[in-house]
């Protein structure tokens, strides 16, 4: 199971089966090489083909003009405010995003398990939300919410109706036969939820994490677009309307690092968790 | 264990009045099981037997409460049962163990929904489990175990609430053959010495005879009961565990005669 485990070299075992680990271990190496290759030849290609003025620099700007970018950004003036300010406003309404969607989807979709008509009444409008853009409600949110509550409104509205359907089919897909048996011993509507529905739901509700937590960024992004004067979502929109597009690709490279930690946060809880089943 | 097996005219444990069951859906109605009644005395084991679909589990989820039946009555100790009963434990078809939960924690599960003292009831689980032979595994993950072993787990859960009846829905059915024979000796000699009621449903008919001491079988559907059988084995003397009894000379008369009763066609 654990890394370390698999890369540890066989204490004893046949000819044939430290062949086979080897084996195995070249395997993993050769995905690993891929994968580090792909990155390589993208970032060359992005720095050698706007320098060979194949592609327009001006349009695409390139990886060794993002530092001295980025180190320009670091810095506070009194008419900006640093890149890592943006960065910590994007990840801070993004975490709002998806605590309150993750918070709200659980609880809706408890109600919607314990009240069964009320689910089959709001079925078709939950799934008509769902499928809504909602990005077509950042200037109304804007209107509605003010400058800072729209993007944390974005970001839930982004997020809340596809989390809600995957826990609430996660507290669908519970093996009935275990309710039965927590009814045998008399459990109650409430037990049967706590005891049975909800830890037993705990793999939907990473899966549903997963899922919204990248959403939340989109929206918290999408609403800096039309709202905020900070934010990476702020950021890019000011970069490219004074054309600078080192700026926005500064921007778009940090949201690519922010997205990577989020994933790699997420897999530690689902490792965490998972170890316990 | 004498003649006091025929249906304990005394006062049973449990008891059967007219018991019909219909299921309603949007297609129609189905009758599962028409006019049943039959009384089990303290201490016997029943086998009740019948073809897939003649609403054997259906009469077990009657007499645990957790259905209602559309007319009739279940008496358990004389009193009528209106929902799950501490005095009833019910061990389905499969063991249901819950993955997240620790054997142990698993094993509790019923006194902690009863709101018993779960102090108590650990000491009594590890207890059982011990017994059981899965002392060292109290802390082990369902995963980690056999199928065998994790059926005893959940033989453990339905005794750990110290119920008086005992009700078997196919419980051996999801196991390999020969953890089937090797854990219905088990179960039954744990049953016996520990002086519970039980009623096993099953379609085995070498399981019923093999463990109970009485058969009663049920009609294709709508379940009527047929017949009802005293089981013994008067040439060995005594009770015998359900392996030997397979092998005692009565066996194969018992066999033929359910297994008539049963009227089995291959359909199709």
């Amino acid at each position: 199971m654990s890394r370390v485990e698999w890369m540890a070299p066989a204490p004893h075992g046949s000819l044939q089966y430290r062949q086979w680990l080897a084996h195995e271990r070249r395997a993993r190496l050769t995905v690993r090489t891929a994968q580090l290759a792909i990155l390589v030849v993208f970032l060359v290609l992005w720095e050698v083909l706007p320098k060979a003025q194949i592609v327009n620099p001006l349009f695409t700007s390139y990886p060794s003009a993002l530092w001295p970018t980025f180190l320009e950004l670091l810095k506070e003036t009194p008419r900006q405010a640093s890149i890592l300010t943006h960065t910590w406003f994007t990840v801070f309404a993004t975490i709002i995003g998806f605590s309150a969607a993750m918070a709200l989807g659980i609880a809706i979709a408890a109600a919607l398990w314990w009240w069964n008509d009320l689910y089959k009444v709001l079925d078709p409008y939950l799934v008509v939300a769902n499928a809504m853009p909602k990005t077509a409600f950042v200037p109304i949110f804007y209107i509605w919410l003010g400058a800072t509550l729209s993007i944390y409104g974005m970001s839930l509205a982004i997020s809340l109706f596809i989390t809600i359907l995957v826990i609430y089919n996660g507290f669908q897909s519970i093996d009935p036969n275990k309710i039965k048996l927590a009814q045998t011993f008399g459990a109650t509507k409430r037990q049967i939820l706590v005891k049975v529905v909800l830890p037993g739901s705990v793999p939907t509700l990473i899966a549903a994490l997963k899922v919204n937590a990248g959403l939340s960024l989109v929206g918290v992004v999408v609403g800096e677009f039309q709202s905020a004067n900070l934010g990476l979502g702020y950021l890019i929109q000011y970069g490219s309307q004074i054309f600078k597009l080192n700026i926005v690709m500064t921007a778009i490279t940090i949201l690519a690092l922010v997205s990577s930690l989020m994933y790699l946060a997420i897999s530690w809880i689902e490792a965490a968790v998972m170890r316990r089943r | 264990m004498g003649s006091s097996a025929t249906g304990g005219a005394a006062s049973p444990k449990v008891e059967l009045r007219k018991l019909h069951m219909r299921y309603f859906s949007l297609e129609g109605e189905t009758e599962a099981l028409r006019d049943i009644s039959f009384s089990v005395a303290p201490g016997e084991f029943v086998a009740i037997i019948g073809q897939s679909g003649c609403g054997k589990s259906t009469l077990l989820s009657l007499i645990s409460g957790i259905l209602k039946p559309t007319a009739g009555a279940v008496l358990v100790d004389g009193k009528p049962v209106s929902g799950p009963n501490r005095n009833v434990g019910y061990m389905l078809q499969q063991d249901y163990l819950f993955e997240w939960r620790t054997i142990l924690d698993n094993t509790v599960l019923g006194a902690e929904i009863q709101g018993a003292d779960i102090n108590k009831a650990r000491v009594r689980a590890k207890e059982l489990l011990t017994r059981y032979g899965l002392g060292q595994f109290l802390h082990h993950l369902p995963r980690q175990l056999s199928g065998g072993m994790r059926q005893r787990v959940a033989l453990a859960r339905t005794l750990c609430t110290e119920p008086d009846v005992v009700l078997l829905d196919e419980p051996f059915s999801a196991l390999d053959s020969q953890t089937r024979l090797a854990l219905a000796d088990e179960v039954t000699e744990i049953l016996r010495r520990e002086g519970k009621t039980a009623i096993l449903v099953t379609h085995d008919i070498g399981e019923a005879i093999s463990m109970s001491e009485r058969v009663i079988v049920l009609s294709r559907r709508p379940g009527q009961i047929k017949s009802d059988h005293a089981i013994r084995f008067a040439s060995s003397g005594g009770r015998l565990t359900p392996f030997q009894a397979r092998n005692a000379p009565e066996f194969n008369g018992y066999f033929n005669t359910l297994w008539q009763e049963l009227e089995v066609h291959v359909e199709g």
